[in-house]
């Protein structure tokens, strides 16, 4: 097939050529003749599961779930704009971005999933591996190519890695998942140590990448944080030596248990040192020359995203400046919801999608396409889901903030509170999912409203809040400064607490304070323990500091204070 | 069963060989455990051994140049070590031989076993070959390096499938 001309590049992303298009078109055709099979009986539904989870759709308690992959969390204005068109055609008007920056779409039918996986085709997407025991969704850092303490952009490795484990015919049927981040930047936004594999780039000789590689963390029912594997490890070798690791895994991972399946157990069960030494023994025998990742091909990849041509907007400093003394709320809300930017007159925009008493993570078809003209006007047509579940404009003109958030403030999409307590993780907990004991979406609404009130939360300052619906984890309660649990006592559905979790460079895991309570004693117990915080703190202490100082004890008396 | 080789059912000629069985003439598949028996039986035919998924490809390294057959075994569709295992006889210890495999196994997973080495496939009975044939030409480029060093496609780590 020859190479089409190059088509116009969307910034951020990795343009598809004709090549990649095929491919896609491909792999629905594939689909719809696997769910004629499953409808004709030629397949048995043991025999489907995987093959649809490998495209994404997941059974939940009430109907299916496609969960479309958004490999590092980058988003056209015209993608979102299809994902706009699914969410009303298909769904029932909206969709949910996950801790994968993926976004679900909850109420699908089987019959449809091949044509609306058809659609995503059309506009350079898939759900392919966002679900599986497989190599996952690549997740990145939310400010990517933006971010003013970056040394590497990190996506261009992580769309290598998306193509490398896209229909890997060796570990397509692991153990269990297998979810890879990878951060470019001094400061850990992508929770590396809460990963299968972790990778930190920095750069090397000949401005060549260097990874640090982390290894066997996660969440889930065993929270573990990741190990260093490798310090070193050049950007040449970055294919050969995640092929040495996978195998490793593929080979001697638990496969009679799944809740021991996942590689952190292995990493446990052999010892860093002994599955270090594995590593490299596989890394020593394979054919290094077949997975050497040459500098032509980073560049060639390197070459179909097209980056921002920014202009001369250093004026907009003073601007800002005015127009922040001038308006207090909105002075909060860049104070919460930007980011600095390498280039002078230029920040990120985090967009909240947690209103007061709103679920996390959910927007509206109507939301999506002003999010994609906002886009479109601000940000060079360029999106990112983050995987707190909000969604970032990398990178606006700070002289165009204020009409920015005016029209998201009129939106519902205006909430100052990133990084704040409000700014809640939550799975989507047993409304829609098979799995959980409690529902994790009904606690995030009350906890929302709670501490809604801006000043109060300025007051709080940097909290995270986490709420997973079951032990799964998925709302990384663990990893929460705060998390919540849901559990199944006695039927009834209740929630433990965790404190002094946290997922950066210094990660910790939260541990149970106590016994479980219900749904509306669990909100009175954080709002003590944040009482308890706000009076012990030291000046300029965050809670988790506090948290970390005073250990879990007088947090505890306050949960379980009886009034 | 069926015996599914380059894309076409062929006549099996192998004789499974169990535990505390005699060793027959003829082409013979062997328990890894009986492997030094079957390396004695020198000029009365072919040697294979049957590999379970939890044993090591490295254990045959040495009798390897003496094997036409390493049969490897799928528990479940969903057990995937069958796939390293056979990739590792191929890159690793550079096994020219046949790589069977047998068990359960899907139509779907064809491609990828090809790609990890396998060259012999034994399907159930009343296979259609052409369902198997179909799941081989449903995709025609894949995004990285095998052992089967297909066609660079030219970007990247782009491979041809097709010929």
């Amino acid at each position: 097939m020859p190479h089409s001309p190059q088509p116009p590049a969307d910034v951020g992303r990795y343009a598809y050529d004709a090549v990649d298009r095929t491919f896609l078109k491909q792999r629905v055709e594939q689909f719809r003749d696997q769910v004629q099979r499953r409808i004709s009986g030629a397949l048995s539904e043991d025999e489907f599961k995987p093959l649809r989870l490998m495209n994404g759709l997941y059974l939940q308690l009430h109907a299916y779930m496609l969960r479309v992959a958004i490999p590092y969390g980058i988003v056209s204005a015209n993608q979102m704009r299809t994902l706009a068109h699914i969410a009303r055609r298909y769904d029932r008007d909206y969709g949910h971005f996950t801790t994968r920056q993926n976004i679900q779409f909850n109420w699908i039918r089987l019959e449809d999933a091949p044509d609306i996986l058809n659609i995503l085709a059309d506009a350079e997407m898939h759900a392919i591996q966002t679900s599986g025991n497989c190599i996952r969704n690549v997740t990145s850092d939310q400010f990517a190519g933006a971010a003013r303490d970056e040394v590497l952009d990190p996506r261009v490795h992580a769309e290598i890695l998306r193509q490398w484990s896209t229909l890997h015919p060796e570990f397509t049927f692991l153990p269990r998942k297998f979810k890879i981040a990878i951060s470019g930047s001094v400061q850990d936004r992508v929770a590396a140590r809460f990963h299968d594999i972790g990778l930190l780039a920095r750069k090397g000789e000949n401005g060549r990448a260097v990874f640090e590689v982390y290894v066997g963390g996660g969440l889930g029912r065993t929270p573990v944080i990741g190990v260093k594997l490798r310090d070193d490890l050049p950007e040449e070798d970055l294919i050969a030596y995640l092929e040495a690791v996978l195998r490793v895994y593929n080979a001697y991972g638990r496969r009679d248990n799944i809740y021991k399946a996942r590689i952190k157990i292995l990493v446990q069960a052999l010892g860093l040192g002994a599955f270090r030494d594995e590593v490299n023994a596989e890394f020593m025998a394979m054919d290094r020359s077949r997975y050497r990742l040459q500098p032509e091909v980073v560049a060639a990849i390197r070459a179909r995203f097209a980056t921002p041509v920014f202009e001369d907007a250093s004026a907009g400093t003073a601007q800002l400046a005015a127009q922040t003394k001038a308006d207090p709320a909105f002075a909060t809300w860049v104070g919460t919801n930007t980011h600095p930017h390498q280039q002078d007159g230029y920040c990120s925009v985090t967009i909240s999608c947690k209103p007061a008493g709103g679920i996390p993570g959910d927007v509206t078809s109507a939301q999506m396409d002003l999010l994609a003209d906002l886009a479109d006007q601000y940000s060079f047509g360029e999106l990112r889901i983050t995987h707190l579940q909000n969604v970032v404009l990398g990178h606006v003109r700070k002289d165009n903030l204020f009409a920015l958030w005016q029209v998201l403030s009129a939106n519902g999409l205006g909430t100052a509170n990133i990084g704040m307590i409000t700014d809640i993780i939550a799975c989507p907990g047993l409304d829609y999912c098979a799995l959980a004991n409690a529902r994790s979406i009904p606690i995030a609404q009350k906890l929302s409203q709670r501490f809604s009130n801006a000043a109060l939360q300025q007051e709080i300052g940097a909290l995270r809040l986490n709420i997973s619906g079951c032990i799964n984890a998925c709302g990384h309660h663990h990893a929460g400064h705060i998390g919540i649990l849901g559990v199944d006592k006695r039927g009834e559905e209740a929630f433990q607490i965790t404190l002094g979790g946290n997922s950066g460079e210094d990660a910790s895991i939260g541990q149970i304070i106590g016994s479980a309570m219900s749904e509306d004693e669990t909100v009175d117990a954080i709002a003590r323990i944040v009482d308890t915080y706000l009076v012990q703190r030291k000046p300029g202490e965050r809670f988790i500091e506090t948290c970390r100082r005073l250990g879990a004890a007088p947090f505890k008396d306050a949960a379980y204070a009886t009034a | 069963m069926p015996l599914l080789e380059n894309g076409q059912i062929v006549q099996d000629g192998w004789t499974l060989v169990e535990d505390g069985q005699p060793l027959p003439d003829g082409d013979i598949l062997l328990p890894l455990s009986r492997l030094s028996e079957g390396l004695g039986r020198n000029g009365k035919g072919r040697l294979g051994i049957v590999l379970k998924p939890d044993e090591r490809v490295s254990d045959l390294k040495e009798a390897l140049p003496r094997l036409d057959l390493v049969s490897l075994n799928f528990p479940i569709f969903r057990d995937g070590r069958a796939f390293t295992q056979a990739r590792s006889l191929r890159e690793h210890l550079h096994f020219t031989g046949a790589v069977r495999v047998t068990g359960h196994f899907l139509p779907d997973q064809y491609e990828f076993l090809l790609r990890c080495g396998v060259s012999q496939l034994v399907i159930p009975e009343q296979s259609d070959p052409a369902v198997w044939q179909q799941a081989h030409e449903r995709i025609t480029v894949a995004y990285q390096p095998s052992v089967l060093n297909e066609r660079p496609e030219g970007f990247a780590f782009r491979r041809f499938l097709t010929p």
